[in-house]
Protein backbone atom coordinates (compact mmCIF):
# COMPACT_ATOMS: atom_id res chain seq x y z
CA UNK A 1 0.00 0.00 0.00
CA UNK A 2 1.05 3.54 -0.61
CA UNK A 3 2.07 5.43 2.46
CA UNK A 4 2.43 9.15 3.08
CA UNK A 5 6.17 8.63 3.48
CA UNK A 6 6.47 7.70 -0.19
CA UNK A 7 5.22 11.12 -1.15
CA UNK A 8 7.22 12.92 1.52
CA UNK A 9 10.41 11.33 0.22
CA UNK A 10 9.60 12.27 -3.37
CA UNK A 11 8.79 15.79 -2.30
CA UNK A 12 12.04 16.11 -0.33
CA UNK A 13 14.04 14.94 -3.35
CA UNK A 14 12.25 17.38 -5.67
CA UNK A 15 12.81 20.23 -3.22
CA UNK A 16 16.51 19.41 -3.04
CA UNK A 17 16.78 19.32 -6.82
CA UNK A 18 15.14 22.74 -6.95
CA UNK A 19 17.53 24.25 -4.40
CA UNK A 20 20.45 22.61 -6.16
CA UNK A 21 19.31 24.08 -9.47
CA UNK A 22 19.27 27.60 -8.05
CA UNK A 23 22.92 27.21 -7.05
CA UNK A 24 24.02 25.36 -10.18
CA UNK A 25 22.59 27.94 -12.59
CA UNK A 26 23.57 31.03 -10.71
CA UNK A 27 23.87 33.07 -13.90
CA UNK A 28 20.68 32.15 -15.74
CA UNK A 29 17.47 33.66 -14.40
CA UNK A 30 15.16 31.47 -16.50
CA UNK A 31 16.53 28.25 -15.00
CA UNK A 32 16.33 29.81 -11.53
CA UNK A 33 12.64 30.57 -12.11
CA UNK A 34 12.09 26.98 -13.26
CA UNK A 35 13.85 25.72 -10.13
CA UNK A 36 11.48 27.81 -8.03
CA UNK A 37 8.58 26.18 -9.86
CA UNK A 38 10.06 22.77 -8.95
CA UNK A 39 10.27 23.81 -5.28
CA UNK A 40 6.64 24.95 -5.29
CA UNK A 41 5.65 21.68 -6.96
CA UNK A 42 7.31 19.70 -4.19
CA UNK A 43 5.35 21.71 -1.63
CA UNK A 44 2.17 20.93 -3.55
CA UNK A 45 2.95 17.21 -3.50
CA UNK A 46 3.26 17.40 0.29
CA UNK A 47 -0.06 19.19 0.65
CA UNK A 48 -1.93 16.77 -1.60
CA UNK A 49 -0.37 13.71 0.05
CA UNK A 50 -1.32 14.86 3.53
CA UNK A 51 -4.75 15.83 2.28
CA UNK A 52 -5.31 12.32 0.96
CA UNK A 53 -3.87 10.36 3.86
CA UNK A 54 -5.49 12.48 6.62
CA UNK A 55 -8.86 12.64 4.80
CA UNK A 56 -8.89 16.42 4.95
CA UNK A 57 -9.67 18.55 1.89
CA UNK A 58 -7.88 21.65 3.21
CA UNK A 59 -4.56 20.55 1.76
CA UNK A 60 -5.98 20.42 -1.74
CA UNK A 61 -7.60 23.85 -1.31
CA UNK A 62 -4.24 25.22 -0.23
CA UNK A 63 -2.53 23.64 -3.23
CA UNK A 64 -5.02 25.47 -5.39
CA UNK A 65 -3.86 28.80 -3.96
CA UNK A 66 -0.19 27.84 -4.21
CA UNK A 67 -0.71 27.12 -7.92
CA UNK A 68 -2.39 30.53 -8.34
CA UNK A 69 0.48 32.35 -6.68
CA UNK A 70 3.05 30.32 -8.64
CA UNK A 71 1.41 31.25 -11.93
CA UNK A 72 1.32 34.94 -10.97
CA UNK A 73 4.94 34.78 -9.85
CA UNK A 74 6.06 33.18 -13.10
CA UNK A 75 4.25 35.83 -15.14
CA UNK A 76 5.73 38.74 -13.19
CA UNK A 77 9.18 37.17 -13.06
CA UNK A 78 9.29 36.61 -16.80
CA UNK A 79 7.98 40.14 -17.45
CA UNK A 80 10.79 41.58 -15.34
CA UNK A 81 13.21 39.33 -17.20
CA UNK A 82 12.01 40.52 -20.62
CA UNK A 83 12.26 44.16 -19.53
CA UNK A 84 15.73 43.60 -18.15
CA UNK A 85 16.87 41.84 -21.30
CA UNK A 86 15.52 44.71 -23.42
CA UNK A 87 17.56 47.22 -21.44
CA UNK A 88 20.79 45.31 -20.90
CA UNK A 89 20.84 42.54 -23.57
CA UNK A 90 21.77 39.93 -20.97
CA UNK A 91 20.06 37.84 -18.30
CA UNK A 92 23.19 37.16 -16.31
CA UNK A 93 22.31 37.42 -12.64
CA UNK A 94 25.79 38.59 -11.76
CA UNK A 95 25.35 41.66 -13.94
CA UNK A 96 22.13 42.70 -12.24
CA UNK A 97 23.83 45.10 -9.86
CA UNK A 98 22.49 48.54 -10.78
CA UNK A 99 21.20 49.09 -7.27
CA UNK A 100 24.59 48.45 -5.75
CA UNK A 101 25.59 51.49 -3.70
CA UNK B 1 1.50 -3.88 -5.02
CA UNK B 2 0.66 -2.67 -8.50
CA UNK B 3 -0.12 0.80 -7.13
CA UNK B 4 3.29 0.92 -5.51
CA UNK B 5 5.01 -0.10 -8.73
CA UNK B 6 3.15 2.62 -10.61
CA UNK B 7 4.09 5.11 -7.92
CA UNK B 8 7.76 4.22 -8.23
CA UNK B 9 7.59 4.50 -12.01
CA UNK B 10 6.04 7.98 -11.95
CA UNK B 11 8.26 9.11 -9.09
CA UNK B 12 11.35 8.02 -11.01
CA UNK B 13 10.17 9.90 -14.10
CA UNK B 14 9.46 12.98 -11.99
CA UNK B 15 12.86 12.98 -10.32
CA UNK B 16 14.71 12.25 -13.56
CA UNK B 17 12.90 14.98 -15.47
CA UNK B 18 13.42 17.47 -12.63
CA UNK B 19 17.16 16.70 -12.65
CA UNK B 20 17.25 17.24 -16.40
CA UNK B 21 15.52 20.62 -15.96
CA UNK B 22 18.40 21.68 -13.77
CA UNK B 23 21.37 20.20 -15.61
CA UNK B 24 20.26 20.40 -19.24
CA UNK B 25 22.56 22.37 -21.55
CA UNK B 26 19.74 23.61 -23.72
CA UNK B 27 17.08 25.84 -22.26
CA UNK B 28 14.31 24.64 -24.54
CA UNK B 29 15.02 21.11 -23.34
CA UNK B 30 14.82 22.40 -19.77
CA UNK B 31 11.32 23.74 -20.37
CA UNK B 32 10.21 20.51 -22.03
CA UNK B 33 11.54 18.48 -19.13
CA UNK B 34 9.66 20.83 -16.79
CA UNK B 35 6.50 19.89 -18.68
CA UNK B 36 7.33 16.20 -18.21
CA UNK B 37 7.88 16.77 -14.49
CA UNK B 38 4.49 18.42 -14.13
CA UNK B 39 2.78 15.72 -16.15
CA UNK B 40 4.16 12.84 -14.13
CA UNK B 41 3.29 14.72 -10.94
CA UNK B 42 -0.26 15.07 -12.24
CA UNK B 43 -0.28 11.28 -12.72
CA UNK B 44 0.82 10.90 -9.10
CA UNK B 45 -2.04 13.16 -8.02
CA UNK B 46 -4.48 10.94 -9.86
CA UNK B 47 -2.98 8.01 -7.98
CA UNK B 48 -4.08 9.54 -4.65
CA UNK B 49 -7.52 10.62 -5.85
CA UNK B 50 -6.78 14.29 -6.40
CA UNK B 51 -8.18 14.35 -9.93
CA UNK B 52 -9.14 17.99 -9.94
CA UNK B 53 -5.67 19.18 -8.98
CA UNK B 54 -4.17 16.85 -11.58
CA UNK B 55 -6.32 18.53 -14.23
CA UNK B 56 -5.41 21.97 -12.89
CA UNK B 57 -1.74 21.04 -12.99
CA UNK B 58 -2.00 19.96 -16.61
CA UNK B 59 -3.98 23.05 -17.63
CA UNK B 60 -2.22 25.76 -15.64
CA UNK B 61 1.34 24.51 -15.60
CA UNK B 62 1.64 22.67 -18.88
CA UNK B 63 -0.82 24.85 -20.74
CA UNK B 64 0.06 28.28 -19.44
CA UNK B 65 3.23 28.49 -17.39
CA UNK B 66 5.35 26.19 -19.55
CA UNK B 67 4.21 27.94 -22.73
CA UNK B 68 5.08 31.27 -21.11
CA UNK B 69 8.55 29.96 -20.32
CA UNK B 70 8.92 28.66 -23.87
CA UNK B 71 7.88 32.01 -25.30
CA UNK B 72 10.43 33.87 -23.21
CA UNK B 73 13.21 31.36 -23.92
CA UNK B 74 12.63 31.64 -27.65
CA UNK B 75 12.08 35.41 -27.59
CA UNK B 76 15.32 36.12 -25.82
CA UNK B 77 18.13 35.67 -28.28
CA UNK B 78 21.08 34.76 -26.13
CA UNK B 79 24.28 32.83 -26.25
CA UNK B 80 23.44 30.25 -23.62
CA UNK B 81 26.86 28.67 -23.80
CA UNK B 82 28.20 31.94 -22.45
CA UNK B 83 25.80 31.75 -19.52
CA UNK B 84 26.72 28.14 -18.83
CA UNK B 85 30.38 29.02 -18.45
CA UNK B 86 31.74 28.54 -14.92
CA UNK B 87 28.63 26.53 -14.10
CA UNK B 88 30.49 24.21 -11.83
CA UNK B 89 31.93 27.08 -9.84
CA UNK B 90 29.01 26.87 -7.40
CA UNK B 91 28.64 23.10 -7.55
CA UNK B 92 30.13 22.34 -4.10
CA UNK B 93 28.00 25.05 -2.49
CA UNK B 94 24.87 23.71 -4.21
CA UNK B 95 25.60 20.14 -3.16
CA UNK B 96 26.36 21.29 0.38
CA UNK B 97 23.18 23.34 0.83
CA UNK B 98 20.93 20.86 -0.99
CA UNK B 99 22.46 17.90 0.85
CA UNK B 100 22.09 19.56 4.26
CA UNK B 101 18.44 20.34 3.49
CA UNK B 102 17.78 16.77 2.35
CA UNK B 103 19.43 15.33 5.47
CA UNK B 104 17.41 17.69 7.67
CA UNK B 105 14.16 16.77 5.97
CA UNK B 106 14.91 13.05 6.22
CA UNK B 107 15.82 13.45 9.89
CA UNK B 108 12.54 15.19 10.64
CA UNK B 109 10.56 12.70 8.59
CA UNK B 110 12.11 9.75 10.41
CA UNK B 111 11.77 11.12 13.94
CA UNK B 112 8.48 13.01 13.84
CA UNK B 113 5.30 11.15 14.65
CA UNK B 114 2.01 12.93 14.21
CA UNK B 115 -0.41 12.73 17.13
CA UNK B 116 -3.02 10.01 16.78
CA UNK B 117 -6.10 12.20 16.75
CA UNK B 118 -5.55 15.24 14.59
CA UNK B 119 -8.36 17.74 14.29
CA UNK B 120 -9.75 17.60 10.76
CA UNK B 121 -10.65 21.00 9.35
CA UNK B 122 -12.59 19.90 6.27
CA UNK B 123 -13.28 16.17 6.25
CA UNK B 124 -13.34 14.56 2.83
CA UNK B 125 -16.99 13.63 2.18
CA UNK B 126 -17.75 10.02 1.40
CA UNK B 127 -19.23 8.93 -1.90
CA UNK B 128 -18.64 12.26 -3.65
CA UNK B 129 -16.07 12.66 -6.35
CA UNK B 130 -13.08 14.92 -5.84
CA UNK B 131 -14.12 17.85 -8.03
CA UNK B 132 -17.57 18.11 -6.49
CA UNK B 133 -16.20 17.91 -2.96
CA UNK B 134 -13.57 20.58 -3.67
CA UNK B 135 -16.10 22.82 -5.36
CA UNK B 136 -18.50 22.64 -2.44
CA UNK B 137 -15.78 23.67 -0.01
CA UNK B 138 -14.19 26.24 -2.27
CA UNK B 139 -17.39 28.16 -2.93
CA UNK B 140 -18.58 28.17 0.67
CA UNK B 141 -15.93 27.96 3.35
CA UNK B 142 -13.06 29.35 1.30
CA UNK B 143 -14.99 31.84 -0.80
CA UNK B 144 -13.07 34.91 0.36
CA UNK B 145 -9.61 33.39 -0.25
CA UNK B 146 -10.89 32.25 -3.63
CA UNK B 147 -11.85 35.82 -4.54
CA UNK B 148 -8.48 37.00 -3.26
CA UNK B 149 -6.78 34.53 -5.59
CA UNK B 150 -8.63 36.08 -8.51
CA UNK B 151 -7.42 39.52 -7.37
CA UNK B 152 -3.84 38.22 -7.25
CA UNK B 153 -4.18 36.97 -10.81
CA UNK B 154 -5.63 40.31 -11.92
CA UNK B 155 -2.77 42.23 -10.32
CA UNK B 156 -0.25 39.86 -11.92
CA UNK B 157 -1.92 40.34 -15.30
CA UNK B 158 -1.84 44.13 -15.06
CA UNK B 159 1.68 44.06 -13.64
CA UNK B 160 3.03 41.92 -16.47
CA UNK B 161 1.46 44.23 -19.07
CA UNK B 162 2.73 47.40 -17.37
CA UNK B 163 6.23 45.97 -17.00
CA UNK B 164 6.64 44.94 -20.61
CA UNK B 165 4.73 47.80 -22.27
CA UNK B 166 6.93 50.36 -23.93
CA UNK B 167 5.93 53.38 -25.95
CA UNK B 168 8.04 53.93 -29.03
CA UNK B 169 9.08 57.43 -29.90
CA UNK B 170 8.65 57.05 -33.65
CA UNK B 171 5.13 55.72 -33.77
CA UNK B 172 2.26 57.75 -35.26
CA UNK B 173 -0.85 57.98 -33.19
CA UNK B 174 -3.96 60.09 -33.10
CA UNK B 175 -3.76 63.11 -30.80
CA UNK B 176 -7.34 64.27 -30.34
CA UNK B 177 -6.44 67.41 -28.37
CA UNK B 178 -4.15 68.52 -31.15
CA UNK B 179 -6.82 67.84 -33.74
CA UNK B 180 -9.44 69.85 -31.88
CA UNK B 181 -7.09 72.76 -31.17
CA UNK B 182 -6.36 73.22 -34.87
CA UNK B 183 -7.82 76.40 -36.40
CA UNK B 184 -8.87 77.08 -39.95
CA UNK B 185 -6.03 79.53 -40.45
CA UNK B 186 -3.24 77.05 -39.87
CA UNK B 187 -4.89 74.19 -41.72
CA UNK B 188 -6.25 75.75 -44.93
CA UNK B 189 -4.34 77.94 -47.32
CA UNK B 190 -5.78 79.60 -50.40
CA UNK B 191 -3.46 79.57 -53.36
CA UNK B 192 -3.88 81.73 -56.39
CA UNK B 193 -3.34 79.46 -59.35
CA UNK B 194 -3.21 80.93 -62.82
CA UNK B 195 -5.56 79.53 -65.39
CA UNK B 196 -4.23 76.60 -67.40
CA UNK B 197 -1.04 76.39 -65.30
CA UNK B 198 -2.21 74.37 -62.33
CA UNK B 199 -1.18 70.77 -62.33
Amino acid sequence: MLHVNHFLALSAILFTIGVFGVFLNRRNVIIILMSIELILLSVNINFVAFSHFLHDLTGQIFTFFVITVAAAEAAIGLAILVTFFRNRSTIDVEQIDELKG
Amino acid sequence: MLVELIFYLFAAITVGAASMVVISKNQVHSVLFLVLTFFSTACLFVLIQAEFLAAILVMVYMGAVAVLFLFVVMMIDLDFAELRKNTYEHLPLGIAVGGVMLVEMVAIGVTYHAPEHLAVATPTPEGVHNTLALGRVLYSKYLLPFEMASLILLVALIGAVVLTLRSRKDRKRQDIGKQLARTRDEAVEVKKVKSWEGA
